[in-house]
């Protein structure tokens, strides 16, 4: 007699916690050949709120670490994703509907991606930041900072690659972040969730939702304690209006990208959510 | 000049202090003094130095700058005769011109002293005549003050009575510098004590810092404080002996010092700075940072003297081109 | 008498040789606008200075169109060697004539003439010195090899510093390799088409440089011009705000440097005197007419009264009046809306229960002014503690820890500027990595300079200017790594504003570099295609 399955309950991530929906909603989601694979937490605007209190009361600690500590801690992530792939690959290719080989690339390259971010993290200020030689007797110096609280749109094209390559970057300077996840594509995303707290990252420094994206969009991008707003798959959004309520408060914003080069790995895709502080110091002994 | 009221320093520093005078009371004290941020004191110095003055207010500054020149000698070289030509330069700063305003005072060598009360003879004394010039002695062992103190007072004491109506003093930068402010404070209340005349009133003293030895902005403040704490009448910038000597944020600073010492217990002590300021443009500059730091009333021979020798021959030259609305030349001002 | 009255010293404006009416500067000639001219006044006195054309939407049109025929044809086939010793001429023409740019600023302006001569000409010919060299180097501006210009760069700029706002635009947009249309504030177009006059005598090609005066709606038609690839602009955050909206679907490269509430913190450990200069540099500078401002100050509780006093009695030394005296510290506000502006929010700051304090002066009885005012005993509440001013009015706060100074420094929608004052330097290092403020000046305020990257985190704006950063603004990538690189070669070579589909290639790739991203966020291709290797 085969044993009978335990399915799994796919929830939200917010502030290191897995809440249901607020709203109590879900909704179903398919596999590539339409059979039921799971339901996943249909989150509202006031779940995306919440999301947003624990990646502002994040941003302090995670901005605070330093770049070494930050580049290990997103490390051990790769660490603990590389230990369970199998459970990644298999949610590929029920969700996509790719071969296993296929969904290994997929799984591959999301961790390699993830270390190169890592890698990343105390050394992009090296690059961005520079001395600067004024004709006067100060010290000046200019340094990249995070910018804060960035929401991001994933690809909606892809369960994990798309997602890694939108968080990676912006958790690299020190952002905290609030991702909707690919609407059609949100199982890998959960999982990766509870990677994430298992790891070493502090809750509310990742914060995923899944549900609708043009539902909750308008609310990130028009939310005021929101500094940043990654458009990367919102294409199919009415993406105009969300730069349009982004400029309310002035956030930075990612423009759409689509194919298959989406958020390539890229140093602009981290330094793009800083903030460049330059300090003057006056300089004389006497 | 003399000074009204006599006002133990021990005890008005005690006050100042707000507890017992010690070497380690003064040091946490002066230690607690505000900062100088350089690069700010230069650019409001230079800020200063940009005022433009003109006409009225330049031939006002000019003939002011005159007055409150320290008229100086201060070479191995000097003879009286040198110093009897110093004295007629500065009661007729220009032979051509009787509306020419007198200089403050001579400022010579101890031993030279008599020399310079004898030849100003009955104009001797700002205070004591009109139009009157006084006598400015050097002393402790100056320039370097490396002598015990003993000779300090001996050198002190032989000017005062040989009739200098003014001690310029040098502080023992050595014993600043190694931080032992105590030794400093004795020495320049023994010094101004040497100050005293039989009849019980006081040379003026000015207190040398020598601020090119000193070499930091917060140093100078602190010696600024240590000085008028101790005593002095005046605070000096500079021997005229060491490099860089006057400069205009060193002097703006001190001013500030005054300025705030003021502001602390009513009272008003002067600043000299001396050596390096040869120009009217130079000078004039000095009297804004005065004006505008410690106020106009500094303006005023009690409260702020030019240690210069060069400097009255360029004011001169100066003074000829607005009476004439010619540019003036060397030859028409005297050598002293 | 007294000598602080200091006799008059105005400086001579015989060496200006002004036109009385002023064209708009398009293709490299002055020609009449077509909407009806307006007089550009001294707010020191409100006499007419000149007659100046306003550019209609046609007007535009054409001022774009000149740059984007200078920009295909000349400019951007010019080696950057060339480009680079253009601006070195235009630094050199503006040094030359620097007394005259000095007092035309002054007079049009109404800023005192010593910031126009010591601070405002002296760099604007530091930052063309500076972003000169630049032209020829630009693989090192940390875009990787071979960064192109983007095209046909759309500046406007706002009235406080109008001539160097000019050049903080035009220097690094040249050097890059654009072409630019620039519109300089209503109030203050004067040393805009002075500089247009350089240009000429530089021997520039025509249209590379286009200068169209007129109103706002002016400003409008040029920012949303459809062939224009790069919108630069200075001014308050409201129009910024509506340009970032007008801007939103396009690809459009843009910064904004808006406006400011900055913190000036000043510990009780501070070197007091420079502290008190400090703040009367960061407040009293230019009218207070700068983002940039400290207008609020923190004093430490334990120093307020102190500090107070201090500033009080240096206050009484201010000079207010006559821009063009060599002796005025605080000119002229430069217009009467301005100066309603400012007297209405004091009233405000009154109603609010603050109290106001102003030293004795006697304001000129023509013209715009306002006395240097502080207001003590100012909420954090208040609007004089959280709206931009933008005039001689400081409001002063205190504090009591570290702490409680970074979270009121930045409890503000601003990110542009703060100070510190302290002699402690691991203080101050510690507060300044706290606070969130694009330029942190430590125990010195309003330092400039071409090298020094400008702007401001949040709502005042983004992107910067000056330094390298200041040049990425105005660059986008040669190419992409991988298979983005062969779409957006195809692209370079369209390079003109149509290449719609090169430039999404381009900004996808980049990582989004146009559109509204900070264009702090530099890209090095280098190090990204080094490494697709390794993750393909």
């Amino acid at each position: 007699m085969s044993r009978l399955a335990v399915p799994k309950t796919y929830k939200l991530y917010i502030g290191g916690k897995f809440p249901r929906s607020e709203s109590g909603r879900v909704y179903e989601v398919l596999g590539a050949s339409g059979e039921f694979l799971a339901n996943a937490a249909k989150a509202s605007r006031k779940d995306a709120r919440d999301a947003v209190v624990a990646a502002r009361a994040a941003v302090s600690g995670w901005s605070k670490a330093t770049g070494y500590n930050r580049g290990q801690v997103l490390y051990r992530i790769a660490e603990l994703l590389e230990g369970r792939r199998a459970q990644f690959i298999e949610e590929i290719t029920l969700a996509e509907g790719v071969s296993s080989s296929e969904a290994e690339a997929q799984v591959d390259e999301a961790i390699d991606r993830w270390i190169w971010y890592a890698g990343w993290a105390d050394k992009y200020v090296q690059v961005a930041g520079n001395a600067n030689a004024v004709s006067g007797p100060y010290f000046n110096i200019s340094v990249p900072e995070p910018t804060g609280v960035v929401a991001i749109v994933a690809p909606q094209t892809s369960s994990l690659v798309g997602f890694v390559s939108a968080v990676a970057p912006a958790l690299v300077a020190g952002n905290t972040v609030v991702v909707i996840a690919s609407e059609a594509l949100p199982l890998s995303a959960i999982s990766l969730a509870e990677v994430l707290a298992t790891s070493d990252v502090p809750g509310g420094v990742v914060n995923v939702l899944t549900g609708s994206p043009a539902e909750m969009a308008p609310w990130l991008a028009s939310h005021a304690d929101v500094n940043a707003l990654d458009l990367v798959g919102a294409g199919e959004l009415d993406w105009v209006q969300l730069q349009i309520d982004a400029a309310e408060t002035l956030k930075r914003v990612f423009p759409p990208e689509s194919g298959p080069d989406a958020a390539t790995p890229s140093l602009a895709r981290i330094v793009g959510f800083t903030e460049t502080k330059t300090v003057w110091h006056t300089k004389s002994l006497i | 000049m003399t000074i009204d009221k006599v006002v133990s320093p021990a005890s008005r520093a005690t006050e100042v202090l707000g507890g017992e005078l010690t070497e380690s009371s003064l040091k946490r004290y002066l230690n607690g003094i505000s900062g100088v941020d350089a690069v700010g004191l230069e650019a409001r110095a230079a800020d200063l130095g940009s005022r433009s003055i003109k006409t009225t207010s330049k031939a006002w500054a000019l003939d002011r700058i005159i007055s409150l020149i320290d008229l100086t000698t201060l070479e191995g070289a000097d003879t009286p005769g040198k110093v009897r030509s110093l004295v007629a330069k500065g009661l007729t700063p220009d032979a051509a011109d009787p509306t020419c305003p007198r200089v403050a005072a001579i400022c010579v060598y101890g031993d030279m002293v008599p020399a310079a009360v004898e030849a100003l003879g009955a104009s001797h004394g700002l205070d004591e005549v009109s139009g009157g010039i006084n006598v400015a002695a050097v002393a402790t062992a100056f320039p370097s003050g490396r002598a015990s103190l003993a000779v300090k007072l001996a050198d002190t004491a032989d000017a005062v009575a040989a009739g200098a109506d003014e001690i310029d003093m040098v502080i023992d930068r050595g014993a600043f510098l190694s931080g032992r402010y105590g030794q400093v404070f004795d020495e320049i209340v023994a010094v101004k004590e040497a100050c005293r005349r039989a009849d019980g009133s006081y040379a003026h003293l000015k207190v040398i810092l020598e601020t090119g030895e000193l070499n930091t902005y917060d140093n100078v403040r602190r010696a600024s404080w240590l000085s008028i704490l101790a005593g002095g009448d005046f605070i000096k910038t500079s021997t005229g002996k060491v490099a860089p000597a006057a400069t205009l944020p060193v002097t703006l600073l001190m001013l500030e010092v005054v300025r705030d010492w003021n502001r602390l217990t009513g009272e008003k002590i002067g600043v000299k700075p001396a050596g390096g300021i040869r120009t009217s443009k130079d000078a004039i500059k000095y009297l804004v940072a005065v004006a505008e730091t410690a106020g106009e009333e500094w303006l005023q021979p009690h409260l702020f003297r030019f240690g210069a020798s060069s400097l009255l021959n360029d004011v001169l030259l100066q003074r000829q081109k607005l009476a004439t609305g010619h540019y003036s030349g060397a030859d028409y001002v005297t050598i002293d | 008498m007294s000598f602080l009255e200091y006799a008059p010293a105005p400086e001579s404006t015989a060496l200006l040789n002004l036109q009385s009416e002023y064209g708009l500067f398009i293709d490299g000639e002055f020609r009449a606008g077509s909407d009806p001219t307006f007089s550009t006044i001294s707010p020191a006195t409100e006499k007419r200075i000149a007659t100046i054309a306003s550019a209609s939407t046609a007007d535009v049109d054409a001022a774009v169109a000149a740059a984007r025929r200078a920009y295909d044809s000349t400019w951007s086939r010019l080696s950057g060697r060339d480009r680079a010793k253009y601006l070195f001429r235009i630094a050199r023409l503006v040094q030359e004539r620097a007394r005259e740019l000095a007092v035309a600023e002054s007079l049009d302006n109404g800023k005192p003439i010593k910031e126009s001569r010591d601070v405002d000409v002296p760099l604007v010919a530091a930052w063309f010195f500076y972003y000169a060299g630049w032209a020829d180097k630009l693989d090192h501006a940390g875009l990787g090899p071979n960064p192109r210009a983007l095209g046909v760069a759309a500046q406007v700029i706002p009235w406080n510093f109008p001539l160097l706002m000019l050049a903080w635009k035009i220097a690094p947009a040249l050097a890059a390799g654009n072409t630019v249309v620039l519109k300089p504030a209503e109030t203050t177009p004067l040393t805009a088409l002075l500089f247009a006059e350089i240009v000429q005598q530089a021997g520039l090609p025509a249209g590379v440089v286009n200068i169209i005066t007129g109103a706002g709606s002016t400003g409008r038609d040029l920012v949303n011009h459809p062939d224009v690839n790069k919108v630069a602009f200075t001014g308050s955050t409201s129009v910024g705000r509506e340009i970032a909206r007008s801007l939103a679907g396009t690809s459009k490269k843009l910064t904004l440097e808006l406006g400011g509430k900055g913190a000036n913190i000043v510990f009780d450990d501070a070197p007091i005197d420079e502290a008190v200069e400090g703040i009367v540099r960061g407040i009293f500078f230019n009218q207070g007419h700068v983002c940039c401002a400290g207008s609020r100050l923190l004093v430490q509780e334990n120093i307020h009264d102190e500090v107070v006093d201090r500033l009080k009695e240096r206050l009484s030394t201010l000079r207010v009046g006559d821009p063009l005296d060599k002796n005025t510290d605080v000119g002229a506000i430069n217009s009467a809306e301005q100066l309603a502006r400012i007297s209405e929010l004091s009233e405000i700051g009154e109603a609010e229960g603050a109290s106001r304090w102003s030293p004795a002066c006697d304001l000129p009885s023509e013209g715009f002014w306002f006395a240097p005012t502080l207001f003590t005993n100012v909420s954090t509440a208040s609007r004089i503690a959280r709206d931009e001013i933008f005039g001689p009015v400081l409001s002063i706060l205190s504090f009591r820890t570290p702490a409680e100074a970074v979270a009121k420094a930045n409890n503000t929608p601003y990110g542009l500027s703060a100070g510190i004052w302290s002699s402690k330097g691991s203080r101050v290092l510690a507060v300044a990595d706290k606070l969130r403020a694009g330029v942190v000046w430590a125990n010195t305020y309003n330092q400039f300079d071409p090298a020094s990257p400008f702007g401001g985190y949040k709502e005042s704006g983004y992107g910067r200017e000056g330094g390298k950063q200041g040049l990425a603004a105005y660059l986008a990538p040669a190419g992409l790594p991988s298979r983005a690189a062969e779409r957006a070669s195809g692209a370079a070579e369209i390079d003109s504003g149509n290449a719609e589909q090169g430039e999404a290639a381009v900004v996808a790739g980049a990582g989004g570099t146009a559109g509204n991203a900070d264009s702090a966020g530099t890209t090095d291709t280098a190090g990204t295609a080094a490494t697709e290797g390794d993750l393909k």
